[in-house]
């Protein structure tokens, strides 16, 4: 075992693993990562707490993380390079790692233009695959960049992002090749609305014989409305939603769309579930975090594996 | 050239082109329309007014055109008066002499 | 070449405000090629001025002048003879030529009229962009010709970023292409893909703006 991590046991064992996300408030109050904690209790492996995505800020991820350890949940802290140079972002994993965190998942970050705050200097001293290396290298060999020692390495089970429809599409299986050369444990996917092009996508990382060496955790997001649904396919750069999907969400009544998108997501994980090479499902329920217990248990994901 | 006629003291300037597609010089005509916009724009910005200079395309004969074009232009720098330039100077408006 | 732009008449009358007796000088250089500071934006800028000035009441002089280069001594030097007879110099060359003449005529202000953006080039006429950031330590061998740093978003060694479009922009605007997949694209024009999967480890910045204004001093040249 690298680390202490709970998600890793449970991948190691071979379990198929349940991880899911929370959007830390944009203010000082703990209650929120609370409460959605509360929800979540006994549905899932780990929660990842998200770095200020989309460049708005909110409170700290490992701030967050360290409320929702205390509540026994194992985190997954999330670091984008957007915002920190190497320095700060050394010291934030030695903090993280002393804090009890686990599991960390590296990211380049959304460009800061999205955010309330466009006019902020741009960092990007690393990106996420060099940050990978530099976890990697702090954990296993115990050093620095500067090759200088570290008294008490951190032991992080290293994750990443994987977005199987961005463009170019041919490229993705690689730069997927490069984050595992580069060190990393487990990988989380964008999510995945068009299961065809998703299939072809593990077609060429089984060929490159990836999925043995990371573990691959296929990303989902239920739909709530069928706004939702064109919202995602006309204005999220990187995302692939066929018509076929919006229109079997638009063809429902207004008031019965949400169970729709619950029902298309219920199919979506059994469908994943079946794919070779992947071991697990990361749920992003965006705003509504109160369905995943249910998403998590119609999946039949129930119960937990006690590692 | 245009910036120059207003320090020399002209209220409007009227810039004739030929018709659209018809230049001599191919696009010579095209580009001096964006070149009127953008120190009709400068004008604006200074106040002085983008509306006292104008482009007119025609062609060489069409003499009646041009007159009309020539007598519109003049009434509408008459209602805007003197530019603030030529106020300062002591003005009003000269006719010019035919 | 150095790309600026203009600042806006009104900013530039705003700095203007204390002065009447000025001299406007431009530059054939850079900013000559990109419209913005040669001889013709020296005669357009210099009439709006004195046009604005006039009409509010406060005419103002201006000698118009445009230099050879405003970043080599012996041009910024031929303004000596008439420089002390005005009260400010107002430059549309780069910032680095406006601040050599700040440094050459140190009891003069010399005032900005252009806001200088970047290191680029002229794609076609009227449309000019972004190549370099002046890092100090190029990697253009590695990516097929196309600089990450400069024309990456978020200057990512080993991109793309998960945000490209389905038409191959940058998520930051549409008006600009990834630049991930212009290298991928060069590199497999030119059969060097297999650079793609190499990973670049982490750049030194040292070398660019953020380790200290920089300075080049060739000792073979200087005697």
């Amino acid at each position: 075992m690298k680390s202490a991590s709970r998600l890793e046991r449970v991948l190691t064992e071979g379990h198929f693993a349940v991880t899911t996300e929370c959007g830390p408030p944009r203010g000082a109050d703990p209650g929120v990562i609370r409460k959605k904690g509360e929800l979540l209790k006994g549905f899932v492996d780990a929660i990842n707490v998200t770095d200020n995505q989309t460049s708005v800020v909110r409170m700290s991820s490992i701030a967050s993380c360290v409320i929702l350890k205390e509540m026994g949940f194992d985190p997954i802290v999330q670091m984008v390079t957007r915002d920190r140079n190497r320095i700060a972002l050394q010291s934030d994993i030695l903090g993280a790692a002393a804090l009890g965190m686990n599991n960390l998942l590296c990211l380049s970050g959304d460009h800061q233009t999205f955010g309330d705050d466009p006019e902020a200097k741009n960092v990007f001293d690393l990106d996420s695959i060099q940050l990978i290396q530099l976890v990697k290298r702090m954990r296993d060999e115990g050093v620095f960049p500067s090759g200088k020692k570290i008294e008490g390495p951190p032991k992080f089970f290293i994750g990443a992002a994987s977005n199987p429809f961005a463009e170019p599409f041919e490229i993705r299986p690689l730069r997927l090749a490069k984050k595992v050369e580069a060190g990393v444990d487990f990988i989380q996917t964008q999510c995945i609305y068009n299961l065809d092009r998703f299939e072809k996508f593990m077609d060429e990382v089984r060929k490159l014989g990836l999925h043995k060496e990371v573990k691959i955790l296929a990303g989902v997001t239920p739909l709530k409305s069928a706004g939702m649904a064109k919202f995602m396919k006309k204005n999220v750069a990187g995302m692939d939603v066929p018509d076929a999907v919006v229109k079997r969400i638009a063809d429902a009544p207004k008031e019965q769309q949400p169970e729709v998108g619950i029902q298309l997501c219920v199919e979506s994980i059994a469908r994943l579930r079946q794919i070779e090479g992947i071991a697990g499902v990361h749920i992003m329920a965006i705003e509504w975090e109160q369905k995943v217990p249910e998403i998590v248990e119609r999946a039949g994901l129930l119960p937990r594996p006690q590692v | 050239m245009i910036l120059k006629a207003f320090e020399n003291g002209a209220d409007g300037v009227m810039v004739v082109g030929c018709l659209e597609g018809d230049c001599h010089y191919l696009t010579g005509n095209l580009r001096a329309r964006a070149r009127v916009g953008r120190v009709a724009k400068l004008l604006d910005e200074i106040g002085i007014g983008g509306e006292r200079v104008q482009m007119f395309n025609l062609s060489a004969g069409e003499g009646t055109k041009f007159a009309r074009f020539a007598t519109e232009m003049v009434e509408r720098i008459r209602a805007l008066g003197p530019t603030p330039v030529n106020a300062r100077r002591g003005g009003g408006q000269k006719e010019i002499e035919p | 070449m150095i790309m600026g732009q203009q600042k806006p008449i009104r900013a530039i009358l705003d700095m203007l405000a204390p002065y009447d007796k000025i001299v406007l000088a431009g530059c054939h250089g850079c900013v000559t090629v990109c419209r913005a500071g040669g001889q013709k934006e020296v005669e357009i800028l210099g009439s709006a001025i004195r046009l604005a000035r006039e009409a509010e009441g406060r005419p103002i002089e201006i000698r118009e002048v445009t230099l050879e280069r405003q970043c080599d001594p012996e041009y910024v030097e031929t303004m000596r003879p008439y420089l002390q007879d005005y009260q400010a110099v107002l430059s549309i060359a780069c910032g680095a030529g406006v601040q050599f003449v700040a440094e050459k005529y140190q009891t003069t202000p010399v005032l900005p009229g252009l806001d200088t953006t970047f290191i680029g080039v002229t794609e076609k006429q009227g449309v000019w962009a972004e190549r370099c950031q002046a890092c100090g330590d190029c990697v253009l061998h590695l990516t097929g010709g196309i600089c990450p740093v400069a024309r990456c978003s978020k200057s990512l060694f080993n991109g793309p970023c998960g945000g490209t479009t389905a038409e191959g922009r940058c998520e930051v605007s549409k008006d600009i292409p990834c630049g991930w997949m212009l290298i991928i694209e060069r590199l497999r024009n030119l059969n060097m893909l297999d650079n793609y999967r190499k990973i670049l480890p982490m750049k030194g910045w040292r070398t660019s703006r953020d380790g200290g204004p920089r300075r080049i001093v060739r000792e073979d040249l200087t005697q």
